[in-house]
């Protein structure tokens, strides 16, 4: 019914190798996204949902099977140009916030911007986004341990979002929060997929779900 | 904001974190190089200073005549006994072939030499005593007091043997051993400038008289014992050198030529072999400051594994991962170094003052170098040590490096 998907898996496997024996973190998993879809990823906790979202972060390489981005194999990607993808392409948003600890909450959303254009932000875009998610000037030159879960969380959206990204990841972004800053952090995710973002999200929570336009559940490694 | 470079600010602010720890591991480089740039700066100032006392008699030539084995190999009649009392000696002829071939080079003059001993007032003791053509001294001796020698009565001193026998103008001295045979008592005039260490003449405790003086006293009129040239141009060492040696030494080797230029070069080539080996040995603190700082930078790197983490996740690229800690390293040797500089000026002061004696030659440009010489060594030793911790940081896996803490 679509033209090309952005995101496109097949058979895509991973095994870790452990001495006690082979994991099978995800099994022959086939998935197609299209440009501007808002998926959610639910399942129990272990069943691979993480390695997924790694998978399509391009943080790790299948062991075997494809995945295809904006129609280029991964597998044809030397680090160098994975790292670019996920500097440019891609947006992620972790349960953990995963802040760079030894900046401020600004120059951790300058960071990828500064990654990329070589040049600080004269733009204000920066700032832009920093209000946008509710940062002002007096928060922003604070370092993350002096900022509350929920403010480290919007820095870390405003860091996803600063090279302007068309995918956006997010591992249980709301898992940390209480329900009403979890909410405010949703409403904001589901406001950049109206804007046309691809937002793949896993999540524990049902009510997170129904942001979705689509959901698949994990079990064993196996989309259910 | 105006970070320039937000990978170097992290390296900056990493330091910063742990400023006692990186203190700690900046102060071997320090060390290290306080140790190299003070040795080295020993060792320059050496040079330097030895450089200056011989270079007044890098002109100089000295021709004597090659005592010894003789090629050809035969054995001289009577079982090869040795010759005359030990010392051959320069003849008129070849004297008057070295004044022909030199002379348009410089000043030649010869020297007759011999010890004995002297007695002023009630004290005896040994002491040189030279033979040479009156006409000469002016231009080869400056004097500090008097007038040189004009007859066969009158000599001049050097400084040390004046000051040691109290010897003033016109003092007498008696020459010879009266157990032995005859003494000659002639009249100071004259005390001659401090010279120091030379390899021409060595007058400062010597007594310099006129050649017919010597000749009364000891014969050997018409042999010398050497024969000095005193290059105009320090550049024709070697080329009179060869004249004389080709010329006089046609059939068989007659004279031998000793440049002191070559003396000069050798002795500033030993102590540059020394002061290498020195230095060397003052390096050796560097590889223990090595090692500190690679432990410094394995810890950081142990300790950031989950920042690293984050930092790749985002899409930073394993080359600024690298550099990041490089620069740490660096900061560290850069810090030490600087440190290190300042310090090399104070205790190199002191080294110098006590191995060399004189800190005439501290802040020459040959001395000095050795503190930017040292810096480098040491930023380089850094940097150097921060290569592995940097790479292994670079190569850790994104998503372990996440799991991490
Ligand atoms: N680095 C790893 N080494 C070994 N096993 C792993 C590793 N990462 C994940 N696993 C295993 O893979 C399975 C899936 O993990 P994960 O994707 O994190 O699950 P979820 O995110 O759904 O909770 C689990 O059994 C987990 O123990
Ligand atoms: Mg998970």
């Amino acid at each position: 019914m679509n033209s090309t998907p952005l995101i496109e898996l097949r058979e895509v496997s991973k095994i870790y190798p452990l001495p006690s024996g082979d994991v099978i973190a995800l099994d022959r998993v086939s998935l197609s996204i299209q440009e501007g879809e808002f998926m959610a990823i639910m399942g129990p906790s272990g069943s691979g949902k993480s390695t997924l979202l790694n998978q399509l972060g391009c943080l790790d390489r299948p062991t075997s099977g494809d995945l295809i981005i904006d129609g280029k194999n991964t597998r044809d990607m030397d680090d160098r140009e994975l790292t670019s993808l996920r500097l440019n392409t891609i947006g992620y948003i972790f349960q953990k916030f995963n802040l760079i600890p030894l900046l401020t909450a600004y120059e951790n959303v300058e960071y990828p911007f500064l990654m990329k254009h070589r040049k600080p932000d004269d733009t204000g875009h920066v700032s832009g986004l920093l209000s946008m998610m509710g940062i002002d000037q007096a928060l922003a030159i604070h370092k993350p341990p002096e900022l509350s879960g929920g403010q480290q969380q919007r820095v870390a959206v405003a860091r996803a979002l600063v090279n302007d990204p068309r995918i956006l990841l997010c591992d249980e972004p709301t898992g940390n929060l209480d329900s009403v800053t979890g909410g405010q952090i949703m409403e904001m995710i589901a406001d950049l997929n109206r804007k046309g973002r691809t937002v793949l999200m896993v999540t524990h929570d049902p009510t997170v779900a129904q942001f979705a336009q689509r959901t698949i559940i994990i079990r064993d490694g196996r989309i259910a | 904001m105006k970070n320039k470079d937000i990978i170097l600010q992290l390296s900056v602010r990493s330091i910063r974190l742990h400023l006692l720890r990186s203190v700690l591991a900046a102060l071997g480089i320090v060390i290290g190089v306080v140790a190299i740039a003070s040795m080295g700066m020993m060792g320059a100032n050496m040079t330097l200073s030895v450089t200056e006392d011989l270079s007044e008699m890098a002109n100089i030539l000295v021709v004597k005549a090659s005592s010894g084995e003789r090629s050809g190999g035969m054995p001289g009649p009577g079982g090869g006994g040795a010759p005359g009392d030990g010392e051959e000696l320069i003849t008129e002829k070849q004297f008057s072939d070295i004044e022909r071939i030199a002379a348009k080079y410089g000043t030649v003059y010869a020297v007759h030499s011999e010890s004995d001993t002297i007695e002023i007032g009630d004290s005896r003791r040994r002491a040189t005593i030279y033979g040479l053509d009156p006409d000469i001294l002016p231009a080869i001796l400056t004097l500090q007091d008097g007038a040189y020698p004009k007859s066969t009565t009158s000599v001049i001193v050097g400084p040390s043997l004046a000051e040691r026998m109290d010897l003033k103008l016109g003092s007498k001295i008696d020459i010879g051993d009266p157990d032995e045979g005859s003494v000659t008592t002639v009249r100071v005039v004259g005390i001659i400038e401090e010279r120091g260490m030379s390899m021409d003449l060595n007058t400062d405790s010597a007594i310099i008289g006129s050649d017919k003086l010597f000749t009364m006293m000891y014969g050997g009129e018409g042999e010398y014992d050497q024969v000095n040239v005193i290059l105009d141009d320090i550049n024709d060492a070697d080329l009179v050198t060869t004249v004389i040696t080709d010329e006089l030494n046609k059939k068989e080797e007659q004279v031998s030529v000793q440049d002191s230029s070559r003396m000069v070069e050798n002795i500033t080539e030993t102590i540059g072999t020394l002061t290498s080996f020195v230095m060397a040995i003052a390096g050796i603190s560097l590889l223990v400051a090595a090692v500190s700082i690679f432990n410094v930078m394995m810890m950081s790197v142990t300790e950031r594994v989950r920042e690293i983490g984050i930092l790749r996740s985002i899409g930073t690229q394993k080359t600024e991962v690298r550099k990041m800690f490089i620069y740490e390293s660096g900061i560290l040797g850069v810090i030490g170094a600087v440190i290190g500089a300042a310090a090399s000026i104070a205790i190199g002061w002191v080294v110098v003052l006590a191995m060399v004696g004189s800190t005439e030659y501290f802040f020459a440009p040959g001395s000095l170098v050795y503190i930017p010489f040292a810096m480098m060594v040491g930023i380089i030793v850094c940097v150097v040590s921060g290569v592995y911790p940097a790479w292994n940081a670079s190569n850790l896996d994104p998503i372990e490096a996440l799991r991490a803490e």
